[in-house]
């Protein structure tokens, strides 16, 4: 990614012709495409798909190997690992989700705000905005947990809140740049409003690339949330999240590795995806990158 | 560089760490709960004893008051006792630290020989399946969960071969938490090494290196890999925050003694003064190494500082 985004320029080739067939002409961003949407319906249709229910335990099936009735074996509790993989889509996708929405979100308003402020209001913010990307964002998000208290959603708001300060940063910048242009100062001759400029001019050329930004981040959200219920600060059980269960079965490692290897690998898959899709995204805006196709 | 500009750029990093030491003493403020409360783990007390307990640890003075003295005591290292152990907190860092640096040494190691390794393979034949292949790896060193990469080693190569310990802190105990460490930074580092010898070796100077006749891996070797590498290099300075988180992930998945693991147990267990001392120092070591790189970076190429 380069530093300086030409929000305008990216947002008018978003809208231009055959982005979607350049989108999905790289064959690493089709496989990730269709990754998504396989864990997407899954994690949909996983109350009907599911073959067993995710919370069921049974002594007898303690740790039971791979077989035809359990393809990825059973957990410590006799649980259906395949189903619980497959609820667990639902929670590491809808965290990751939200965290992003959260940085995004909140981001973007600050990040708008303060360039639109200007003088005093936008040195200091930028100031504020630059010594809270003096924290390591794990270490932050770690910090929010423990004044938030550890839990699932705790969790995906704590690394939401950590990921604020960087998209305000970047929208500061796109905003900055794009408040200089001739069809802001246009908009300005003729009457308009802060507000209306902000609202017609400026958030239509700034979304498609915090979009953009949003998708890229999103792969790194799933695995930051994963992360710190692994930790044991995010998920706690008997929720089926991915890292919350990895978190479980690791100390059976050793007699059942099915029980880390299959939410493992979903966590991955889902991750890889996301960022095969992101990348060839940020490659499509940004054609002064170097050709990966 | 001239000292004033290095006492400049040193002295500019005050306000960042101010404002992040009063975000965590903002934070701390904030967690529901007493502190003494906290602190005696749910001992009963006498009204009379709580209000000593909270005159010693400084609760009863105005905000403003416990504010300074906390940002003074956060300059000069000190961050009080521990609930649990009751051990001064700078002592509990200053015994996990060394082994946290060990690992974030060995991770960065393993990350810069691996990721410069596929950057430079994927920059000089560029677009072909060789840059499809390595960059995909790359990729896949950014998508990995490095608990579960981690957990996977140590089953194949620790439980089921056996070549090196599951536990421990020497040097063959190392290696594999070093790689589970590293391969995050390997993928960033190997995508932005491929860009950076792409870009190199359109140069002139590289056209007359192969003009004089030099082979080819001279080329690469002596002339593209010294100018290519240094604009990767010199943002390891994030990498630091990679090294960091990295540490509290494969501390845990491999038992090892360390900051990260102390960091995530005093979260659990609510020890706030140890939380706060690791915050705060992990903080201050990143923003000074940004602040170290940026320097270097001004040494290494002085067209920066012009």
């Amino acid at each position: 990614m380069s530093g300086v985004v030409d929000a305008a320029a990216a947002a008018a080739r978003l809208r231009g012709p055959g982005v979607l067939s350049r989108l999905l002409g790289a064959p690493g961003a089709m496989v990730g495409t269709v990754v998504i949407a396989v864990i997407l319906a899954l994690a949909v249709l996983a109350p009907v798909l599911a073959p067993y229910d995710w919370n069921a335990t049974s002594l007898c099936r303690r740790l039971a190997p791979m077989s035809a009735e359990h393809w990825f074996g059973c957990d410590i509790f006799g649980r259906d690992v395949l189903s619980r993989v497959m609820f667990g889509a639902r929670y590491s996708l809808a965290m990751g989700i939200s965290t992003v929405v959260i940085s995004l979100l909140f981001g973007a308003l600050l990040g708008i705000a303060i360039a639109y402020a200007g003088g005093r209001v936008d040195a200091v913010g930028a100031r504020v905005i630059d010594a809270m990307l003096g924290f390591p964002p794990i270490i932050l998000a770690i910090l929010i947990v423990a004044v938030l208290g550890v839990g699932l959603w705790n969790a995906a708001l704590a690394v939401g809140i950590s990921g604020i300060p960087r998209f305000a940063r970047i929208t500061r910048a796109a905003t900055l740049s794009l408040a200089a242009r001739d069809f802001v100062e246009a908009a300005r001759s003729i009457g308009s409003g802060n507000m209306r400029i902000v609202l017609r001019h400026l958030l239509p050329n700034l979304a498609p690339v915090l979009i953009v930004i949003a998708t890229l981040d999103l792969g790194s959200a799933v695995l930051f949330t994963a992360t710190l219920s692994f930790l044991g600060l995010g998920a706690q059980p008997p929720t089926p999240e991915w890292g919350a269960m990895l978190n479980a079965g690791r100390e059976y490692v050793r007699y059942a590795p099915w029980t880390m290897i299959f939410p493992g690998l979903a966590l991955f898959l889902t991750v890889m995806s996301v960022n095969l899709v992101g990348d060839r995204l940020s490659l499509v805006l940004d054609p002064r990158q170097k050709d990966r196709s | 560089m001239t000292t004033r500009r290095l006492l400049g750029r040193l002295l500019g990093a005050i306000p960042t760490l101010l404002i992040t030491w009063t975000v965590v003493f903002g934070a701390m403020r904030l967690v529901p709960g007493d502190p003494v409360l906290l602190m005696l783990q749910g001992t009963p007390i006498s009204d009379g004893a709580m209000d000593a307990a909270r005159a010693k640890l400084g609760l009863d003075r105005p905000l403003v008051v416990q504010y300074v003295s906390f940002i003074a005591n956060a300059a000069v290292g000190d961050f009080g006792d521990s609930f649990r152990s009751r051990q001064k907190v700078t002592g509990l860092i200053a015994a996990e630290f060394p082994f946290t640096l060990q690992l974030a040494f060995g991770g960065f190691v393993i990350g810069v020989l691996l990721g410069a390794t596929l950057g430079v393979i994927a920059g000089v034949w560029p677009n072909g399946w060789v840059d499809t292949l390595c960059m995909t790896l790359a990729l896949a060193g950014l998508s990995l969960p490095s608990f579960w990469i981690g957990m996977i080693l140590i089953q194949v190569f620790a439980t089921t071969l056996g070549w090196v310990p599951v536990l421990g802190t020497g040097f063959d105990a190392l290696i594999l938490p070093a790689i589970s460490t590293g391969l995050f930074i390997a993928g960033g580092l190997a995508r932005l090494a491929r860009n950076s010898i792409i870009e190199v070796m359109a140069q002139d100077y590289i056209r007359t290196a192969r003009a004089k006749g030099l082979s080819a891996v001279r080329v690469v070797a002596k002339h593209a890999m010294r100018n290519a590498l240094i604009p990767p290099l010199t943002l390891l300075g994030i990498q630091f925050a990679v090294l960091i988180g990295g540490a509290v992930v494969t501390e845990t998945v491999f038992a090892r003694p360390g900051i990260g693991r102390l960091l995530v147990l005093a979260v659990l267990e609510k020890d706030f003064p140890v939380v706060q001392g690791i915050v705060v120092l992990t903080t201050a070591a990143y923003v000074l190494i940004n602040v170290l790189i940026d320097i270097a970076y001004g040494i290494i190429d002085p067209r920066v500082d012009a």
